[in-house]
This record gives structure tokens, C-alpha cells and sequence, in this order.
């Protein structure tokens, strides 16, 4: 290759050895390889060169365009590789050990506990029932065998309405109403009644620390042909074992309650000692936790049911208390204070 | 109520059986017992009695003696003691060195100068009195050296039950009644009680005495003189001391005795006050003295019992002053007799005083025990007293009996309502133990209540179900799932909508669930400005400041805001709950359900709060029912509402809810800067809308065209006005339209409307859209909107 070529080659690589942008190289890359560059002018001036001159001088000023060409490309590569470098040497490290942010909604603890149980009964086929708040003195008493006398109607116990209606004291208060709306599916398709009703009650009581006015409870009901007390701790069994997610042992005690008979205390082994003993079962190893028993023939009359044909059993499910006792709420009436310090806390539907 | 085991055995013989293991079985088959059980004289040993043979005065205290005491040993023993009771001849308790009192271990003991070996001990030291005036006295008749345990029935095993779990037995109000249920849980016999004959004052007077009202149901009495005793034997005394009474007299502590066994409450009267009983009540109130020495106010519901027409005592609640007995009575009249249960309990809920006596009354007592209860008690105070005189035939009067209870069922009844197999035997064994009488044919059950039962807790065959297999035992029940047909279970509408709408609501707003009352709180509402609203009231409120039943719940939330104002500079909450908007053509409440949602914000300005309350409806309607919401300008009906803003919330047309903004004279009192907006929504008429269909919409496999226009929107015109527009012209190739930008100077409000057009059959013409767009514009323009210049 003559002189003029050679130093024209140290000239482009010298010049790429000073560049460190893409605009530079384009610059260089059009400077010499361009139509109007100094490599495409010396093959245009060949003309002036003889046949034989201008084939070796040809050959040689193509192969300095085909190295000069190379030499940008590889500079090309190079440059990108270094922006990339560049990129990703400029990205600062973040903290990901710095406080998440958090801040979301929060379901009310008893929807959440509410919504464990329903799930849980609707799995065993129950059906979920709405009731309202208010009833009359026949849903929450008449209805279900409790006479005119029976304490439970004492004033101090419920709280009643100036049109004689009343704020439900229990959810059997429904009781009825479902017996009846089910009545005729259980007597002409055989179809046992399964329901279960969440709901809110009152007690006109002082409010402390374990006591509130307003609380809710869950009421069940399962009524067919030949349904019978084992069937009944056998529900209750399986259906708080689940609720609590572990095998969980029941026992019975005679309890009275006018809507059934015979009516119990269901007790549950102590969920902390598993019924060794200890200071939250008062060392009995068991919890008192919900009354059920077979429901009363009366409440089965009332309801349009024959007693003599069919059976059932109710229980009542205090949530209130379940949702304290899962939480570890200490007092009842947080629940109801609308504070969001306490109740934002609870964020997921599990 | 506190049970002896030792009185239980007085009709129970249960020598050889673990006696806790049976109270445990009782708490399961009978009535809860309550964890404590308390082993009585477990905490005392090496206590005998000893005389007091010689008392000296100590020599530098006025108060402590030094005494020699006999303990039955041969020998004399050295004892200081401090008792003001001391003397010679004296029989007492005397713990003996290496005994133990309590805590104390006895040991010789140096006191003022002497050594005493061992300590006279007072009742309340032993444990069976509170009384600690002195050391105990004993009666001549015991031998020194003989240990006090051996003495006296000090070793006792006492329980506690539950009162609440006796509510419908009345027969277990009673040690008698209760020794019934361990013989049926032991498989014991129960053994009668020991009676006095009564026929044989048949031939004396009867006393004077007349039912005159039908509350009374039975109404027994006996006269008797000549009471030489004061006080109790000892026995008695520890056993109603460990029952939680205090000993008082003979003569009351044997009625209170009589209660705790039987049941049966009795009453002595004063006879000089009682010559004529009548029970009765009384037209007009007044006020009437108890033995207690209070005053109490009497109305024309409460019976009384009376000499003649003076009260003399509240029928089965308490006696009067002036008939107790007192030192110069010496003829007394024994009251034992049944009131009307319901009764008892409203006179004891309206004097506000509530007795042992009461207590069971309320509780429907079998009538028939009242003149067994008086042989019983003849039997006892002659027993211990055999100087006593009966002066009265036995003088009953019984108005009111109770039907006999037979029921009939079959081994089948059994079956299928315990769903295990019991065999005849044991159904039969069972229920005649509980003293039920039991005729068996083939399979077929007659079964007569005993008395005692019959008064309103065993009635109908369900109840013998209670009491067979209660003594079987239900942890000995085989457990067994139940076999019924198999069918879907839909979930109510109602219950879906509420799940879906709390979880858009905390998921994708992180609004906040809360809970509150039923009624609206007047202090808390007059706090921020809100009066409380006519609605109905409760009736019987404690609290005067939770009279109303809130007709929303707004107000309710408005007060929530107020008190988290501290929480977060911006938040939300929300509730499903429940209000009552007035009563229906029945006189009943017309409670509906609502979901609330209250914003609040200091950040925010209150437009930009107010359309994100309004696209959060937006977002629950278009999810649940993919449909559109409409509003409606509304009239404010609340004060806290403010006038401007305020609107109704359709859905299909129809009414469902209010949007709005808090009326400043609230917000103010809540919060001087923040942004508060509300909105409420009938759960159930949101829930029964029906839902559109998705309908799907297939890609256009054509190219879409875009048509921006901008316009300048004059006041008071709403989009709503805006979309008719293109609307009416009904075109089927525009497809969507939105805001795409949006220019606000002080003069004009202008918004940039990206019109989207597509077909699914051919690629559309720009001469087909710009004739679309040019009837828009002149819609447009027809409602004065002109396109930005």
C-alpha cells in the first residue's frame, strides 16, 4: 500500500482512538467513507490513473475502505458496549431494606371472621341467610317457645322500639323466618333445611371491657327427617375444627334454653393448652363456646314443621367473640369505635 | 350456690366412689360446676379437744392468760393464750405442737417471758365460722384427746354451681335434689328422708289462715312453743357456713337449713302476730318495713302475706320487722308454702331485692313439697331440741295443683333423636333413678314426672330425651355425619354484592371498614353541628344520649371522621349497615340497608374528592352491574348536607343513594381545612338491579380513525347535555368517546373529545366520519357549545 494510503489509515485510526461519542464517529465515518469522503475521492480520482496503476491502486484504496469501514464498526460496537457500561454504572443502589409502604384499606375484623365461616358452612352445604335488625316481639320470643314470663324478655335484656318492635337480642330471632321459608322445600323435595345467619344483636347492658350492647353472632340451623344429637357434635366438631384450623375436641353439658331440648354448652378443648390446663381456660383444659342443641318441637311447629317427622338442631356462634379470641382483641368495644388506629390493622380477606 | 359432699351423703350413700370424679361427671350431666373445688379441714390436722384445767393472769399483760389444758394425753400443757373467753372447765379446740392451722405449723413458742406448747384456736381459725371473738367452745359431752375432725364433720368436699345453669330446675335448689342426680350418676339408691309424723297433731286447732289471691299455690303452716335452744349444733353450723350462710339463731338457721336442703324456703313468724293469715294483695301502694330494716314501696301487684289486713311479710321474697321473732316470743308459726313463679320474679325485679327465697321461687317450686318440708324440719328441731311442742294441726291450704305428666313414646323416638342405640334397660334404670316412673310394653314407653320435675321443666317427650341421655353420658355418644340428599346451595344476591363491594372498595381504594351503632349518639352529633332527627325511638334506653334510631348513617360517619382526623392526612371508611326510615302502614319499622362511604382529605381540593367518591361508584356499578350510574340534582334534606353538590344516584332510573359534600357548619366543627364527602347507597335495591350482560365486542380487523374536536364548554352545561349530542346522532361506526385533555382559564372552560371510530366490515372513509363529526358539531352548537378557536 503506498505512503498516501498508509498515513490516510493512521490518520482514521488515530482519529477513532480520540473519539468517545457516536456523533464524533459518525462524523469520522462520513469524513472518509461518505460520498463526499476522502476515500470515495480517491476512488474517484483513479480516472486520471493508468489501467495498470489504477488496478493496484484501486485494489488497495478498496481494501483501506473495507478496513477503514471495519474499524468504524468495531469502534461503533465498542462505543455501545461503553454506553451500556455507562447505564449501568449510573444506576444508584436503592434500599430495598427501607420501610414498604403499606398503606392500604382494612376490612372490619368481624367481616373477616364472618366471611371464614360462611366459607366454611357453604362448603358443608349450608345456605347463608340475611335478617334484618329489627323484629318483633313474636320472631325473637313467641316463635321460639320462650313464654310471655321468661326473663330473657325482662326490659333490662332487650332493647325494645316505641312501636313495641325490638332490636334482636339473638340472631335465632330469624330462626323462624327460615324454618318457614324452607319448610316447603324440606316437606315436598326432601331437601333438609342447611342455613346458617350472621347477624347483629343488642343487649341493653352496661358496655366494659368484655361487655357491649351491639355484638354479632351466627346462628345454624339443620333440619331433615331423622336428625339426631350425634349428628349434632358431629357439625359442631368438623365445623370448629375448621374455624379454628386444627383438630379440635367438643364436649357437651346439659344448658338450657327455651328454643331447644334438650339444649347444651358446647365446650371446646382450650385452644392455647390443647386441655392440659392453663391461665386463659382457668385450668379446666376446656372453653365454654357456644350454645346449640335440638331444636324444640314448639320452634319446629311455629316454623310450619311436623316434630313428629322431622328433627333439627340450631347452635349460635358468638363472632364477636370468635373474631376477639382469633385477634387476641382484649376490648370488646374497639370493635364498634370506628378507630382506625385498631382497626386498620386488618388488611386481608385471607 | 355452694353443695356439701357430706350432706349430699346424708341420702346417698357413695362410700367407695372417687367423689370428684362424680362432680365432674355432674358438671357434665347435670349443672356446671365451677373449676374450684374446695377441700374443706384439708388445711388443719392435730387439732383435739382440750379443757382448760387452770387460767393465771400473765403477769405483765392485761391480755394474755397462761393456762394449763387437759388434751387427753395424762398430762398438763403450758399454753398462753390472748382469747377474752377463757375460764376454767372450758372444752376448746386445741392444736397441739407439731399441728397445723392454716399455714401455721404449731411449735413450742416463747410469748411475753413463757413458753406456750400448742394454741387455742378460735371457729374462724378451724375454718368453720367467721367467728374469731374467742376461742371455740366445746360441749361437755366430747372427751379431751379427741381429734375435732373425729368431733365434728369438718373434713367436707365443697362445690360451687353455676345458679344460672339451675334456672330450670327446680328440684336442684336443694342438697336433697342434687343427692337425686349423684344416685342416678353413681347408680345409687336414694335414701328418703327422715320425717316427723304430722297426722298426729291432727286432733289440735288449725291455725287461722286463708288464701285469698290465686298467686298463692300452697300455703302450709304449723304452730310450735317451747324452744329451749339458741344456738346451733356444730354441724349444722359448719354445713351452712360452707354453704355461704352465716349462722345466726336455731330457729333461723334451721329454716335457711331446711332451704339449702330441700329447697323450700320457710318463714317463722312471731304467732302473737299472725292469728289470722291472709295472703293476699293490696288495692293501693304503701310502704312496708322488712326484717332488713328497710322501707320498702309496695304496689297492687305484690302479694303479701297478712294478719288480718295488716302485711306482715312479702310473700316469698321477705318477712317484716314487726313479726320477726324476738326475745319474749314464745309461740311461733312455720311458714312453708308456694307462690306463682312469674309473680315472685316481677315483685323481685320491681323492689329491686332479691333473696335465697326469691331466688327459688322464681324458679316454679314443687308444691307438693311444703308439708313434707315442715315433717322435715319437725324432725330436725325436735331432733335437736326435745323439749320443742307442736300446738297446731298441720293447717294446708293447696289452691293451686300442677297436672300429672304422663308421656308416651317409643324405643324408635329414642333412636332417631339421639341417633345411637340405648338399650331399653338402661332408658328404663335411668329415668326411675331420676324418679320418674317407667311402664314398658314391647317398646313402648309410659313415663310419669315426678312432682318435682313437673312444674314446668319436664313436659314433653323431647325433655325425657334430655334426661337419658344426659345420664348416659354425651361423651359417650358414637359421632355420626348425617345422610341427606345432595343439592346446590346459591348464594344470595344480596350477601355476593357486599363481599364484592368490600373488597373493591379496601383492595383497590384502601378505604377503611368500620362499624357503629344502631342509634345516632346526641352528644357526638350536637358536636358537630348535627341535631338528631325524628325516627323512632327505644324505649327503655339506660342511656339517654342512644334514644334515636338513626335514619342514616352519615351522621354516624361524619362523627368517625371527626375522631381520626389524627389518623392520616387522607383517608376513607366505609359500612353496610342498617337504618330505619320511618314505620310502614303496619306500625312496623321500615329498616333498609345502606352502604356509607364518608372521604375525607387535607391534601385534596373537594372537587378532586368528590369525583373520586363518584368514580368509586362508578367502578362498583360498572363491575357489578356493567352499567352506568346517572345522577340527579338534589334538594337538600339534611342540615349537614351542603346545598350545592348534593345529588341523587340512579341506577336503571332508579333512586339508590345520595352523593355530597359536608355543609360547612359541619366540616368546620370536624376539620377547618379538609375536603369531607359522602355518599350513601341502599344495599338492596343496588343488589336486586339487575346486572347487564357482558356482550362481547370483537376486535375490528379494520383500522380504527381517531377524530379530536375541542370545545368550549359554557356554565351550567354538563357533559350530560355534551354526550346527547353525538348520541342522537346515532351512529353506528363510532364506537367510544373520551376526554383527552382538558383547559381551564379564569373565562374558559375547554375539554379536547377523542371520537373513536371502527368497523368491523370495511376501512371506513374520512368522508363518512367528518359527516358523523359534522352533525356533532352542529348538535353541539344547537346547544351553544362552539368549538375552540
Amino acid at each position: 500500500m503506498n505512503e498516501k494510503l498508509l498515513s490516510l489509515k493512521d490518520e482514521i485510526v488515530s482519529k477513532l482512538d480520540q473519539t468517545n461519542d457516536l456523533i464524533d464517529l459518525d462524523k469520522i465515518r462520513v469524513a472518509y467513507l461518505g460520498k463526499k469522503g476522502s476515500i470515495t475521492a480517491l476512488l474517484k480520482g483513479m480516472k486520471d490513473l493508468s489501467n495498470e496503476e489504477r488496478k493496484n491502486f484501486g485494489a488497495e484504496v478498496n481494501q483501506l475502505k473495507a478496513q477503514a469501514a471495519q474499524l468504524i464498526e468495531e469502534k461503533l460496537a465498542d462505543l455501545k458496549q461503553k454506553e451500556i457500561q455507562r447505564e449501568i454504572s449510573s444506576m444508584p443502589q436503592f434500599d430495598i431494606t427501607s420501610p414498604a409502604n403499606l398503606e392500604r384499606g382494612s376490612y372490619h375484623p368481624i367481616t373477616l371472621v364472618q366471611r371464614e365461616c360462611e366459607n366454611i358452612f357453604r362448603t358443608m352445604g349450608f345456605s347463608i341467610e340475611d335478617y334484618p335488625e329489627i323484629v318483633t316481639d313474636y320472631e325473637c320470643f313467641e316463635a321460639l317457645n320462650i313464654p310471655k314470663h321468661h326473663p330473657a324478655r325482662d326490659m333490662q335484656d332487650t332493647y325494645y322500639l316505641d312501636n313495641g318492635q325490638l332490636l334482636k337480642s339473638h340472631t335465632s330471632a330469624a330462626q323462624n323466618a327460615i324454618l318457614k321459608k324452607y319448610s316447603k322445600n324440606l316437606i315436598e323435595n326432601d331437601t333438609p333445611i342447611k342455613a346458617i345467619f350472621p347477624g347483629r344483636c343488642f343487649r341493653n347492658e352496661a358496655t366494659d371491657a368484655c361487655h357491649e350492647n351491639t355484638f354479632f353472632q351466627m346462628e345454624g340451623v339443620m333440619v331433615d327427617k331423622d336428625i339426631s344429637i350425634s349428628n349434632l357434635i358431629y357439625f359442631m366438631k368438623t365445623m370448629l375444627s375448621e374455624v379454628f384450623k386444627k383438630d379440635i375436641k367438643v364436649r357437651l353439658r346439659p344448658g338450657f334454653f327455651p328454643f331447644v331440648e334438650p339444649g347444651f354448652e358446647l365446650d371446646i378443648s382450650c385452644l392455647i393448652c390443647g386441655g392440659e390446663g392453663c391461665p386463659s381456660c382457668k385450668h379446666s383444659g376446656w372453653l365454654e363456646l357456644c350454645p346449640c342443641g335440638m331444636i324444640h318441637p314448639n320452634v319446629l311447629r311455629e316454623g310450619g314443621i311436623d316434630p313428629e317427622k322431622y328433627t333439627g338442631f340450631a347452635f349460635g356462634l358468638g363472632l364477636t367473640r370468635l373474631a376477639m379470641m382469633k385477634y387476641g382483641i382484649k376490648d370488646i368495644r374497639d370493635l364498634n369505635s370506628g378507630s382506625l388506629k385498631a382497626l386498620s390493622q386488618f388488611t386481608d380477606d385471607e | 350456690m355452694f353443695l356439701s359432699m357430706n350432706w349430699i351423703q346424708d341420702f346417698v350413700d357413695l362410700s367407695g366412689l372417687d367423689k370428684l370424679e362424680l362432680i365432674h361427671k355432674f358438671s357434665l350431666s347435670t349443672a356446671e360446676v365451677e373449676n374450684e373445688i374446695f377441700h374443706k379441714g384439708s388445711d388443719i390436722s392435730g387439732i383435739v379437744v382440750a379443757e382448760i384445767k387452770s387460767v393465771e393472769n400473765h403477769p405483765d399483760s392485761k391480755k394474755l392468760h397462761l393456762l394449763k389444758v387437759d388434751a387427753g394425753n395424762g398430762e398438763l400443757t403450758d399454753v398462753v393464750c390472748g382469747a377474752p373467753n377463757v375460764r376454767v372447765g372450758l372444752k376448746t379446740a386445741f392444736a397441739k405442737v407439731g399441728a397445723q392451722v392454716g399455714e401455721i405449723t404449731i411449735a413450742p413458742r416463747p410469748l411475753a417471758g413463757f413458753t406456750s406448747y400448742g394454741m387455742c384456736c378460735s371457729e374462724s381459725e378451724i375454718g368453720i365460722s367467721d367467728d374469731h371473738s374467742g376461742i371455740m367452745e366445746i360441749t361437755d359431752d366430747i372427751p379431751n384427746g379427741t381429734d375435732i375432725k373425729d368431733a365434728y364433720q369438718i373434713d367436707d368436699i365443697v362445690f360451687e354451681v353455676d345458679n344460672k345453669s339451675l334456672t330450670n330446675r327446680p328440684d336442684l335448689w336443694g342438697h336433697y335434689g342434687i343427692a337425686r342426680e349423684f344416685a342416678a350418676l353413681a347408680g345409687r339408691e336414694i335414701k328418703p328422708l327422715e320425717l316427723d309424723d304430722l297426722n298426729q297433731y291432727n286432733s289440735l286447732s288449725k291455725v287461722d289462715m286463708k288464701i285469698e289471691d290465686s298467686l298463692c299455690q300452697r300455703y302450709s303452716c304449723l304452730q310450735f312453743e317451747n324452744i329451749s335452744r339458741n344456738v346451733s349444733p356444730v354441724n349444722m353450723r359448719i354445713r351452712l357456713f360452707y354453704c355461704g350462710m352465716r349462722a345466726i339463731n336455731y330457729l333461723a338457721d334451721l329454716t335457711n337449713y331446711l332451704m339449702l336442703e330441700m329447697g323450700q324456703p320457710m318463714h317463722a313468724f312471731d304467732s302473737r302476730k299472725v292469728e289470722k293469715i291472709r295472703i293476699k294483695r293490696f288495692d293501693k301502694p304503701f310502704v312496708f318495713q322488712t326484717l332488713d330494716g328497710v322501707e320498702r314501696n309496695i304496689d297492687e301487684n305484690t302479694l303479701m302475706i297478712c294478719n288480718g289486713d295488716t302485711p306482715v311479710a312479702i310473700a316469698g321474697i321477705m318477712g317484716g320487722l314487726d313479726s320477726e321473732i324476738v326475745e319474749d316470743t314464745t309461740t311461733l308459726t312455720l311458714e312453708s308454702a308456694t307462690f306463682n313463679a312469674v309473680s315472685i320474679r316481677k315483685s323481685t325485679v320491681r323492689l329491686a331485692h332479691r333473696t335465697d327465697a326469691s331466688m327459688r321461687y322464681e324458679k316454679c317450686l314443687d308444691p307438693e313439697m311444703t308439708v313434707t318440708a315442715i315433717a322435715r324440719f319437725v324432725n330436725l328441731l325436735k331432733k335437736y331440741d326435745n323439749g320443742v311442742k307442736v300446738v297446731s294441726a298441720l293447717t294446708d291450704e293447696y289452691a293451686f295443683r300442677y297436672d300429672k305428666i304422663v308421656l308416651d313414646f317409643d324405643k324408635k323416638f329414642v333412636d332417631r333423636y339421639t341417633g345411637i342405640y340405648i338399650d331399653n334397660d338402661t332408658i328404663v334404670k335411668t329415668l326411675e333413678s331420676l324418679g320418674f316412673k317407667v311402664e314398658l310394653n314391647d317398646d313402648n314407653f309410659s313415663v310419669e314426672v315426678p312432682s318435682w320435675r313437673a312444674t314446668k321443666d319436664v313436659t314433653i317427650k323431647a325433655d325425657i330425651i334430655e334426661e337419658i341421655t344426659r345420664i348416659y353420658g354425651y361423651d359417650n355418644f358414637d359421632i355420626n355425619t348425617t345422610r341427606s340428599p345432595l343439592y346446590p346451595v346459591r348464594a344470595s344476591v344480596v350477601k355476593t354484592t357486599e363481599n364484592k363491594v368490600k373488597d373493591i372498595l379496601v383492595k383497590k381504594y384502601n378505604l377503611h371498614e368500620v362499624h357503629s351503632y344502631i342509634w345516632a349518639y346526641n352528644d357526638e352529633l350536637k358536636a358537630i353541628n348535627i341535631p338528631v332527627e325524628n325516627n323512632i325511638k327505644l324505649a327503655n334506653a339506660t342511656n339517654p344520649n342512644i334514644e334515636t334510631i338513626r335514619n342514616s348513617m352519615i351522621p354516624t360517619q361524619l362523627c368517625q371522621v371527626k375522631s381520626n382526623v389524627s389518623f392520616a392526612p387522607d383517608f376513607g371508611i366505609f359500612e353496610i349497615g342498617r337504618v330505619v326510615n320511618g314505620l310502614d302502614e303496619n306500625n312496623l319499622c321500615i329498616e333498609n340497608k345502606k352502604l356509607a362511604i364518608t372521604l375525607y382529605s387535607k391534601t385534596k381540593n373537594v372537587k378532586d374528592v368528590y369525583f373520586e367518591l363518584r368514580d368509586i361508584l362508578a367502578v362498583i356499578t360498572d363491575d357489578l352491574k356493567h352499567k352506568a350510574l346517572t345522577f340527579k340534582k338534589a334538594e337538600p334534606k339534611h342540615s349537614y348536607e351542603h346545598p350545592v353538590n348534593l345529588n341523587t344516584i340512579l341506577l336503571n332510573g332508579k333512586e339508590i343513594g345520595t352523593i355530597g359534600i359536608a355543609h360547612p357548619t359541619v366540616s368546620k366543627k370536624i376539620d377547618k381545612k379538609a375536603s369531607i364527602v359522602f355518599a350513601e347507597i341502599d344495599v338492596n335495591e343496588f343488589s336486586f338491579t339487575d346486572a347487564a350482560a357482558i356482550m362481547y365486542d370483537e376486535p375490528s380487523k379494520f383500522p380504527p380513525m381517531d377524530y379530536d374536536i375541542s370545545i368550549e364548554v359554557p356554565d351550567g352545561v354538563f357533559y350530560d347535555t355534551l354526550s346527547e349530542c353525538w348520541k342522537s346522532v346515532n351512529s353506528d361506526i363510532l364506537k367510544n368517546t373520551k376526554i383527552v385533555d382538558t383547559y381551564d382559564t379564569d373565562t374558559v372552560h375547554s375539554i379536547t373529545i377523542r371520537f373513536e371510530f371502527s368497523s368491523s366490515e370495511r376501512t371506513l372513509s374520512s368522508n363518512e366520519v367528518q359527516s358523523v363529526m359534522d352533525s356533532v358539531i352542529a348538535n353541539l352548537a344547537d346547544a351553544g357549545v362552539k368549538l375552540r378557536q
